[in-house]
């Protein structure tokens, strides 16, 4: 292996595991001027793409009626932080199907996580 | 213009201060050995260049009895003596001299002597360089792939699928202008990409990052040259 793979590693970020179908709440860095501040984009994740340090991810939302999407460089330092808000069950890695749906049609079922339930005694 | 020998290894993305994605080129410049000095010795007056040296080849064994010697390519007594006269231990696979008098004036630069390594501390973030590679060879190729052409239709009774169509008009001129694009050698062949922006220096590993595309394959020999303004 290079040496210069290595070094992409270093570049890459800790990030939650997700995939197409949660939804995300991204923490952008905004610049104003010479300030910085945080501003939210939250909606489903449609699609990841590629890997390493150049991997993305895209998010669509609906605002205002109108639907948005943006893609994130997965290990941009312009992303403060990724919220994993829910996660959704499908059955496909790309939901580009969405664009196409509106409404009540564009629901994901949420995916019911299995937690290991405590062993509970019975008392007599 | 000073420069360095490197290999190209290949391309990835950088993200810079803005927090933009950039498409960058790999290059290793691993420290290249200064092998000879020239100056004065040629009859342009004021010419100064010095010839680096970059990789390595196996050479003849120095004892002859005993076991044989390394197969392959071996580098031959001339380049291993050029090499011994200049204190380099290795004999470097590639020779190519970077001229110095063309060098800005407002740059000082320390009095290199035959046996020094250049690495790519020479350079820094936001230098713009040249780089110098052989572009991949793709053979004969006619106007279509060679020049984009965009040739004829296919269908409709038409015959001329990928021809450049009129070379030139008739009896006035009666021969074809020089220069014309035709079909032939395309690649392989020297080129020189300029105003590349350096991105990123990673000196203990070698690497350049350049922003941009660089001519040739991966571990391709590539010149990188400084470049004013």
């Amino acid at each position: 292996m290079h040496p210069f793979i290595e070094t992409q590693k270093e570049w890459m970020k800790v990030v939650p595991p997700f995939r197409a179908g949660d939804t995300l709440r991204v923490s952008v860095r905004v610049r104003e001027g010479d300030k910085e501040r945080l501003q939210a984009f939250e909606g489903v994740c449609i699609a990841r793409r590629g890997s390493g340090v150049s991997a993305s991810f895209t998010v669509r939302k609906i605002s205002n009626g109108v639907g948005v999407e943006r893609i994130f460089p997965l290990h941009s330092p312009m992303i403060a932080e990724i919220n994993v808000v829910r996660r959704g069950r499908v059955r496909r890695a790309k939901l580009f199907y969405l664009r196409s749906l509106s409404g009540k049609a564009t629901r994901i079922r949420e995916k019911k996580v299995r937690v290991a339930v405590p062993e509970t005694s019975v008392e007599t | 213009m000073l420069g360095l020998i490197g290999r190209k290894i290949g391309m990835t993305q950088v993200f810079n201060e803005q927090g933009h994605q950039v498409p960058c080129t790999v290059v290793e410049a691993k420290p290249n050995p200064v092998v000879k000095v020239i100056a004065g010795e040629h009859t342009k007056p004021g010419y100064r260049a010095i010839e680096l040296g970059y990789g390595s080849q196996v050479t003849r064994r120095a004892n002859k009895k005993g076991e044989g010697n390394p197969k392959g390519r071996r580098a031959n007594r001339a380049e291993v003596q050029h090499a011994a006269k200049a204190g380099v231990a290795v004999v470097p696979r590639a020779l190519r001299a970077f001229r110095l008098d063309d060098m800005p004036a407002d740059v000082e630069l320390p009095e290199y002597k035959a046996g020094d390594a250049i690495d790519v501390s020479i350079f820094a973030p936001g230098d713009f360089v040249k780089v110098t590679g052989t572009s991949k060879g793709r053979g004969f190729q006619g106007v279509v792939k060679r020049y984009g052409i965009g040739g004829g239709p296919n269908t409709h009774g038409n015959t001329k699928h990928r021809k450049p169509g009129s070379v030139g008009a008739g009896t006035d001129p009666s021969r074809v202008i020089k220069g014309k694009k035709m079909p032939g050698q395309y690649g392989n062949k020297r080129h020189t990409q300029v105003n590349l922006r350096v991105e990123k220096i990673d000196t203990q590993r070698h690497l350049l990052y350049i922003r941009g595309a660089v001519a040739g394959p991966t571990n391709g020999i590539v010149l990188v040259r400084k470049q004013q303004g």
